[in-house]
């Protein structure tokens, strides 16, 4: 009896506890999967509420995706996207050093860690409105301006393409920084203390000390962020949506991919869009590489390592 | 042996599951057996509360509401739930397609019985290939007859192709102009309906009138979307033709665009003011505003205007617009395969032919309602004055709109149509993009929302 217990493989126990997992992928996320690339290929949408097709295509919805608008679409998205990820990581990056620096000794650490995590739990689309309605033409900010006598006449925030970008980009640093500033502080706590004391008995400086200290130790943690950061920003949808109502206001330069997505599916037109996540996934999927590599270069256990010696370690790989 | 304990345990929970399921579908399943013939419930989609409230006020069967506003019950127990999205950006129409898609499969009391529908898109509902509105006749209905005393424009609108009437109406959507009293005294020195109406009488005049605004510093309108409709529902051909998959723009369209642009130009409208029933035009329908005045519907007064307005009551006066026309209009459809017939047949009736209830909404709501003999004598009536509009009794002015209205023929795509073009040339009159690039935007977006659209035909 003994022994027969002995020879159980325990491992079973492990699948069977990560089999709820896997059922609900199956059924959630790849038969659909599947199903959006197999009616990329059909004509499959309706017209009022009489449903047309599916008639099988080819590969039609690709080649008249390339011929709309889409690259333009892929630019307001990526151009989006800067404007709200570096001050994003930026701030960020300066925060968390600040935050784990032993040395500065700033009060109220974890009052300000739920302050700046805060606008992240406000929902995107209720954030949206309520920056149309503070930026409206004459809304609050306009009249404060006013009255301080720094401008004469209301902006037109939205009516602008720098002003609509500007404010998306804003939005969203607003919404993910105090998230990005969490991680990397993480991850900058992780770091042995003995480093730092290290150094500092060395003479670095704290500007040094952050760039050939803090932030090569911290590179698996920046390429998560980048790599998560870019898969939210192709996928960046609720603020510009409801700032500018559907419709990328103006001259459609604030359309994202996957509001161009959206309406397509307004008309439930599940040939065209599925044929545009098609794009997207790929798209997606070489983005990630390129950031994975990059970042990761050939050390994956980069934590343990200071800058120097991954360099060398890079330049004799290459 | 600890295995087959495991196994009896998993095997009971999975047999509780199952057995609790059961039970909430026995008693789902019971419920509806014992009232074969009428549902126990009436589902009513709809895209605010508007009808709500003109139902709970007038129909007579009405029991109580509750707090939440979500269920209505009648005096016989039937519950009335109200199923509400809202109209911005398609919403409403997606939910209700969905809703209408699966009616054939849904249990009886999901059933969608009742749906409400906008002029702009009535078309799409009464089409009789999509069948999805039952015709009056269905119900038991006869629109020769019952529904006589109707303006014949809101019959038409709510017919399909062949003639079949498949909705109803309670409400006349004539617009007519709403204007601030004060405004009128400062620049014309009286506030009297009869002299700004002459004022205001046709185009030219109205731009005359715009230039003594101007000199005072007011705007006519608030933005270049308060005319659209004035152009927009009189044009003379469909979007759409019936079958095609061209969109032709009417020349009138292409007048609102020369004119907007004209008139934003020369200051007659307020360039901070981008489109309609968003914050800023809220806020132009305040106090402090510069705006003279709105062309809006019967309806409009009352759920816009009124709640926008925030200085004292009768600061505003109705009087002709320079065009007539139509704006909106709720249709009361009965959903085909709906299980309550008797009661969806008695809901319209009571709400749309009923000219006692008609006049009652009226007189409480300021709703000019579709009955053209109770019209006539609420203009005839100074108890329908309107302590808004100053004591001024509005009935006078919207009867002989209503009466002159010809509605522009429909099709299914007005909605993006319209949405889509004012958006585009939008961008436009603000000095975003140049006239051609609007077209061109117009193109693109049309053809997005509509993937059977294949062309766009703009008029010499």
């Amino acid at each position: 009896m003994k022994k027969k217990r002995k020879s159980v493989s325990y491992a079973k126990w492990g699948y069977i506890f990560i089999l709820p997992f896997f059922i609900c992928f199956l059924i959630f996320s790849l038969i659909p999967l599947i199903d959006t690339v197999r009616y990329s290929f059909f004509e499959y949408y309706r017209s009022g509420i009489k449903e047309i097709g599916p008639n099988f295509i080819g590969i039609q919805n690709y080649i008249s995706l390339l011929g709309s608008d889409m690259l333009k679409y892929a630019g307001n998205t990526l151009i989006l996207w800067v404007i709200g990820f570096v001050p994003q990581i930026v701030v960020a990056l300066l925060l968390a050093n600040w935050f784990t620096d032993v040395r500065l000794k700033i009060r109220g650490k974890q009052f300000f860690k739920v302050v700046i995590y805060l606008p992240n739990l406000i929902m995107a689309s209720a954030f949206a409105m309520l920056f149309f309605a503070m930026f409206s033409t004459n809304g609050p900010i306009n009249s404060i301006l006013m009255s301080l006598g720094w401008i004469s006449k209301p902006v037109d925030f939205l009516g602008s393409v720098i002003g609509t970008r500007s404010l998306v980009g804003l939005m969203n640093f607003l919404m993910w920084f105090g998230n990005t500033t969490i991680m990397l502080m993480a991850a900058i706590m992780g770091i042995s203390p003995d480093i730092f004391e290290a150094c500092e008995l060395d003479g670095c400086t704290s500007i040094k000390r952050f760039f050939y200290i803090t932030l090569p130790l911290i590179r698996p943690i920046l390429a998560y962020t980048l790599i998560t950061s870019i898969i939210g920003g192709l996928q960046m949808f609720d603020v510009p949506q409801i700032l500018t109502n559907g419709q990328g206001n103006p001259d459609r330069t604030s359309m994202t991919l996957i509001m161009f997505l959206n309406s397509h599916l307004k008309s439930k037109n599940y040939g065209m869009a599925g044929a545009l996540s098609v794009y997207l996934f790929i798209v997606s999927g070489i983005l990630c590489f390129f950031v994975y590599r990059m970042t990761n270069g050939n050390n994956d256990d980069g934590t343990k390592k200071i800058r120097k010696k991954a360099r060398k370690v890079r330049k004799g790989g290459r | 042996m600890k295995k087959r304990v495991f196994a009896v345990l998993m095997a009971s929970v999975t047999v509780a599951g199952l057995l609790a399921g059961c039970g909430g579908g026995n008693d789902g399943g019971s419920g509806q057996s014992e009232n074969a013939e009428e549902g126990k419930v009436i589902n009513i989609y709809s895209w605010n509360d508007e009808f709500r409230t003109r139902l709970e006020a007038v129909y007579p069967e009405v029991e109580s509401t509750s707090d939440d506003g979500t269920v209505t019950t009648l005096k016989d127990g039937t519950e009335i739930h109200w199923v509400i999205n809202p109209n911005q950006d398609g919403v409403y129409q997606q939910k209700l397609d969905e809703a209408l898609m699966n009616q054939a499969d849904a249990a009886a009391d999901d059933k969608i019985d009742i749906f409400l529908s906008e002029t702009d898109y009535v078309y799409k509902y009464t089409d009789a290939e999509a069948g999805v509105a039952m015709p009056l006749t269905d119900l038991g209905i006869d629109p020769e007859t019952d529904l006589a005393d109707q303006y014949d424009f809101t019959k038409t609108t709510a017919s399909d192709r062949d003639g079949v009437q498949r909705g109803s109406t309670w409400q006349c959507c004539p617009g007519v102009l709403v204007y601030r009293r004060d405004i009128a005294k400062d620049v014309f020195g009286t506030d009297d309906p009869a002299t700004v109406g002459e004022k205001v009488k046709d185009w030219d005049t109205l731009k005359g009138t715009a230039e003594e605004l101007k000199a005072k510093g007011y705007y006519t309108f608030a933005s270049y979307a308060d005319t659209f409709r004035v152009y927009g529902n009189n044009i003379s051909e469909p979007w759409v033709a019936d079958g095609e998959t061209t969109v032709k723009i009417d020349p009138l369209i292409m007048d609102w665009v020369k004119n907007s642009k004209e008139w934003l130009d020369a200051g007659y409208l307020d360039k901070t003011v981008k489109g309609q029933f968003n914050d800023d035009w809220n806020k132009a329908m305040g106090s402090s505003s510069k705006v003279f005045a709105f062309l809006l519907p019967p309806w409009g007064v009352d759920f816009t205007l009124s709640p926008n307005w925030d200085g004292d009551t009768g600061a505003w006066a109705v009087t002709n617009p320079p065009q007539e026309y139509n704006w909106g209009g709720s249709y009361i459809h009965a959903a085909t395969g709906t299980d309550n017939p008797e009661h969806v047949k008695d809901i319209i009736l009571a709400m749309t032919a009923d000219k006692d209830t008609l006049l009652k909404v009226s007189k409480d709501y300021l709703d000019f309602t579709n009955t053209v003999s109770g019209m006539e004598e609420a203009a005839a009536d100074d108890t329908y004055a309107s302590e808004f509009l100053g004591g001024q009794n509005a009935y006078e002015y919207y009867a002989p709109v209503a009466e002159n209205i010809q509605i522009a023929p429909l099709s299914a795509y007005d909605l993006g149509c319209v949405e889509l073009f004012q958006n585009s040339f939008s961008d436009y009159f603000q000095g975003n993009v140049d006239f051609d690039k609007a077209k061109e935007n117009f193109e693109t977006a049309i053809k997005e929302r509509y993937p059977d659209i294949t062309e766009v035909q703009w008029p010499e």
